[in-house]
Parts: structure tokens; sequence; C-alpha cells
């Protein structure tokens, strides 16, 4: 294992009395991408400040590259927020070229619109871009300083699926290129994607961390049978529990076979089964719970 | 240099903003020639009503020292000194020192001449005559460096102050926060491109005006240059103040009226502050509107230069220097 780019050492932050992240530690290996999941205030977006160097912490040590972070630290990180304004009445080529001129590094221009696909809209109003456009405009300013480490906080939030996926095809390169990054992000299927280890915090902890396929398998080792609503009455009479959700009638189980025999007996229509296995979803609700956050 | 360079691409992005913003643009530069060319128009006739005529000194009572003539306003005056410039200025048409026994005209003046017989003829023996000259000054003309330095109150604190508050809300100061940007390169930039953008619109609605009415320029057109960009320095330092903290637009806008409408109304743009009370002349003082209209008519009217402006030089950047101590120590980039 290589020395981590990032570390988070005991991170802690308070808002008067009330402590938003208590005591988070990980580490983000260089050219990993390291995703931050959690429910709505569970404190992954301040923990992500402090690590930007937004929020100061309460307690703890941010160190990057081995050494505690200091004033050419902005040098080397690249940001996006989930919703950042950029000035009016500036274009596309200005606003880049503003935040180019901010650094002492710098992308090549043309590389950084090419690769984040500006060429049709350089010259018009940044307040005049779609959506889609918007994001890869603020990520071609997050690489405006070609950063050794990338922040991307829910990066895709509000996008359609059409270019949700090409914004990811878009991360995917920057990772190839060997980038750093740090993803927070509200979709599960967003993190399965893209990242090579996530940690889920809740209540301003981690509640856990590591490969998305590790932690799937540590915590799940069933599979799940989905039947149609209609089929209610037949799992009934097998004695089977099920769970409604909006895919239809849900039974988790370890004897697939078993459990299709016995649907079988009890004359079950299992002309519209389908078989999965077990989601980050279903992770992320095992673990912070399934009651609504605010 | 690093620092230099970031401090000019922000304040090349500013005025970008601001010179592309055509309606912002249109209206600084429209609203104060719309007023001073209306005031023009309005004030264009065959002459007052009434003439004015100053009196000095204690007068007895019941006793009218212009006996009973007629379409006459009589003017109390208490500084004979300031009563003989408005003689020279055509702003009394006469002015009489009662106990003295003298009175003052302008021999340019046809009403000063029509009062001064008439004048004559009524009081035995006649007082003695004491003749002043000097062109008129008309209202609109009057009126101009007041509205020049208005629209540059309005520039200087709605241009620094609620920008700033719209790019706090909008997550625009939290995006350069995560910059190497410093807050003194970002505020100097903000404040620098606020400066030149505002004494060039300045500049150019004054030569505008210079040239289509013909206003006057008696004094040192430099010092008059000095006294706005002091004035346009002390105001964007004041709207810093404003700018420095609130994230709330709504709340910058009514802190900003708050601070616009009394200066608009103390500091002598409209009319003078001769008439106002004592306690709300001392507080006119304190506010830089007063000292950049008072300095500017002094140099454009009485041909004042910069000895003569010092003082209101003086307070100017006095308040400058303690607007931006206060609002740079305050600020926060969110």
């Amino acid at each position: 294992m290589s020395a981590p780019l990032l570390e988070a050492r005991a991170l802690i932050k308070d808002y008067g009395a009330k402590r938003a992240v208590n005591g988070v530690s990980f580490c983000v290996e260089p050219g990993r991408c390291f995703g931050l999941l959690g429910p709505n205030g569970a404190g992954k977006t301040t923990t992500v400040e402090m690590l930007e160097g937004i929020t100061a912490p309460s307690g703890g040590t941010i160190l990057f590259r081995g050494a505690p972070v200091g004033p050419d630290y902005r040098q080397e990180i690249g940001l996006m927020f989930q919703s950042t304004a950029l000035q009016d009445f500036l274009t596309v080529r200005e606003a880049l070229d503003t935040f180019g001129h901010l650094y002492r590094r710098r992308a090549a221009f043309d590389e950084l619109v090419r690769h984040c696909a500006l060429e049709d809209f350089l010259d018009q109003y940044a307040n005049t871009l779609s959506g889609g456009q918007r994001q890869r405009v603020l990520l071609a300013i997050a690489l405006a300083n070609r950063p050794a480490l990338l922040f991307l906080d829910e990066p895709t939030t509000g996008l359609d699926p059409q270019a949700r996926r090409r914004f990811w095809e878009l991360i995917r390169d920057i990772k190839a290129g060997g980038s750093t990054i740090v993803l927070t992000t509200h979709y599960l299927e967003e993190a399965h994607a893209l990242c090579d280890e996530i940690a889920i915090m809740d209540h301003g902890r981690i509640i856990a961390q590591g490969r998305p396929a590790t932690l799937l398998a540590d915590h799940f080792d069933e599979s799940v049978l989905i039947l149609p609503p209609d089929q209610a009455p037949a799992l009934a009479r097998a004695g089977i529990a099920t769970q409604e959700t909006l895919h239809g009638l849900e039974i988790a189980t370890r004897e697939v076979n078993a459990t299709l025999r016995r649907l079988l007996e009890v004359d079950a229509d299992l002309s519209g089964l389908r078989i999965r296995t077990a989601t980050l979803e279903d992770l992320f609700l095992e673990l912070t719970g399934r009651e609504l956050r605010g | 240099m690093n620092g230099l360079i970031r401090f000019w691409v922000v304040w090349k992005a500013r005025n970008r903003e601001f010179l592309r913003d055509r309606a912002s643009m249109a209206w600084n530069i429209l609203l104060p020639l719309l007023i001073v060319f209306g005031f023009s128009m309005a004030y264009t006739g065959d002459g007052p009503a009434q003439y004015r005529v100053g009196l000095y000194g204690t007068v007895a009572e019941g006793i009218d020292p212009l006996g009973d003539l007629p379409h006459i306003r009589r003017v109390p005056v208490t500084d004979l000194d300031a009563a003989i410039v408005k003689v020279e200025r055509h702003q009394l048409d006469l002015l009489l020192d009662v106990p003295g026994g003298r009175y003052w005209v302008n021999r340019d003046s046809p009403h000063g001449e029509m009062l001064a017989r008439a004048l004559e003829a009524v009081r035995q023996p006649p007082p003695v005559r004491q003749q002043v000259s000097g062109a008129a000054v008309r209202y609109a003309h009057w009126l101009l460096p007041g509205i020049l330095a208005m629209n540059m109150m309005f520039s200087c604190l709605f241009g620094v102050g609620y920008v700033v508050v719209r790019y706090r809300k909008n997550g625009v100061l939290k995006r350069f926060k995560a910059t190497p940007l410093t807050a003194f390169e970002f505020l100097t930039a903000q404040l620098l491109s606020r400066l030149w953008l505002t004494l060039s619109i300045t500049t150019g609605v004054f030569t505008l005006a210079w040239f289509l009415l013909d206003v006057p320029l008696r004094g040192n057109p430099l010092a008059l240059f000095t006294v706005y960009a002091c004035g346009a320095m002390a105001l964007i330092c004041l709207g810093l103040i404003v700018a420095a903290r609130l994230s709330s637009q709504e709340l910058a806008d009514g802190l900003l009226n708050l601070i616009t409408w009394p200066m608009m109304f103390l500091s002598g743009v409209w009319f003078s502050n001769e008439g106002l009370h004592p306690w709300l002349q001392r507080l006119a003082e304190l506010l830089p509107l007063t000292h950049v209209t008072e300095a500017a008519r002094a140099i454009m009217f009485d041909g004042a230069g910069f000895a003569a402006v010092a003082p209101h030089l003086a307070a100017l950047l006095a308040m400058a220097a303690v607007f931006l101590l206060v609002g740079a120590r305050s600020f926060r980039w969110e």
C-alpha cells in the first residue's frame, strides 16, 4: 500500500454545543477515488469542507503528503461544490481564464476544454448554460490547476440520467489519468460505479469503511427474490416473510433453491420473478436506518 | 508577483461584469444626466417671480427696512461674508446691512440694479453702495456637483456592498476562498475596479454636462478630480462595511438605503444646508457626501484650489481609512 496522499486524523467540528463531526479518521491513497456517503446531516459536508480548507476543524489533524496542511495546500487541490454560481456576464472562456490565473500551476487551456467537452459553449455567458454544461464548466474550473487532489461535492445532483452518465465518464477519465478524488454523493449507484473505497458516515462518525464489494460481502450473504404484489396470497400460503417495496414483494434468503421449491409447491406464479444481490443502497439503509432524515 | 496576477484577473473579471451589465451601466450614466438636464429645462424662464434681498443685522420690530416695496422676498442672513458670495452668484439680488447703512449689489445683475435704485428711493439717507461682480450660478449648474456625488454614492455603495453580498449568497465567495486568492487581493480588486469605473463615469458625465450646458469650472480641474476620487474611495470603503459579513441581499438593500437616503438629503445635494438646524448641520459634516459636494462646488463656482478644499480632502481620506479598517477587519468569505 502506498503512502496516503490525504489523511484525516480524529477530525472534530463543533458548532456551539452541537458536535457535527466526531473523531473522523481515514486515508486517501494516491490515484484512488474515495467516496464519502451518509444521510442528510451525517456530517459529510462539514468533513469535506474541513478537508478543503473552507472550514477550520475544532480538533484533529489533516495531513497532505504526510505533513499538516499549510498555505500551499490550496495550490494542490481542486474543488467542485454542489452549487456554485459564476460571476454574471463572464463567458466560460473568461471564467476558466480567471480561475486558471489564480494558481501557480495551470492546466493547458485547450486540453481542459477538450477534456470537459466545452467547445460548443466556450463563448457563452456562464449563467446561460444548462445544468449539465454548467457542471462540466465547474469541473473544468476544478481542474484548472492540474490538482493533485480533486474534491467533488455531489457533482451530479440535479442532472438528468444522460448528463449524469456523461459526467461519470469524465470522472473515470480523470481517474485514469492518475488523479486522486474525494467524492461525496447521495447517489449510491454513482459511488458504486466510481469509488475504489467508501466511508459511510452517520451522526458525525464513520460507521463503515472499505471497498464497496468487501463491505457488501461483509454485511450481506443473502439474495433477494422479487415477486409482483399480486403474489401476496401465494406467499402467505407458503409462510414466507416478505417486505413490500417499490419494486414488489422482496424475499431475502440464503437458500434460493429451497425457497423457489416452496413457492412452486403453493402454486405461486413465478413468471414475474426477479433475483438480485444486495446493493450499496441496501447496505446504506441497513447501516443508517430507514427513517426519514431532515 | 502571483498576488499581482491574482488581483489583476479578479479586477478584470469585475470590470467585465460591470461593463457588460448594460442596464446598470446605462442607469449610472443616464440618471445624473437626466436630472441635470431636467432641472436645466425646468429652470429656464424669464427670471424669478420675486426679487430676493438679504437683510443683515437686527431689524426693529414692525419696521420694514425696504419700506413697502412689493415683489421682494426678505431673506434674513447672519453671515455677512457668505451672503456677499451669494450676491456674487446672483443667489441674492441685493444685500442690505441695516445697522451698517451699506448695501451690496452685483453690477452684472439687472435685477440688482433695479433694486438698488428702488432702495435708494425708499431709504433716506440712502445706504452706501458696495459693488461686487460675478456671473449667475444657475440652479441646474449648482446641482451638478451634488448630483455627480450622489450618483457616485449609489454606484460605490451598491456596486461594492450589494455585489459582494450577492457573491456571498450565491457561493462565488466560497469558491474564491478555496483558491489561493487572499481576502486582501479580492477586496483590493473590488475596490479599485469600482474606483476607476466610477471615476470614469463621473468624469464622462461632467465633461458632457460641461460641454452641453456650459457649466462653469473656475477652479483647478485636478483638484476637482481629486475630490471625487477621495469621495469615491470613502464611499466604496463604506460599502465594504455593509459587504463585510451580510449574506442576505434584502438586508443589504435595506442597510444601503438607510445609509444613502439620509446622505442624499443632508449633504446639500438638492438645497443648501444653511437652512438646516445646527445639530443637523453638524451631523451632515460626518457624511462623506457633504464634503464631496461642498468641495466640488467651491472648486467649480468659487475657483477654489487644493489648499481651499484641503480640509474636505483630509476628512474624506480619514473616513476612507476608518471605513476600510473596519470593513477589512470584519470581512468574512462566508
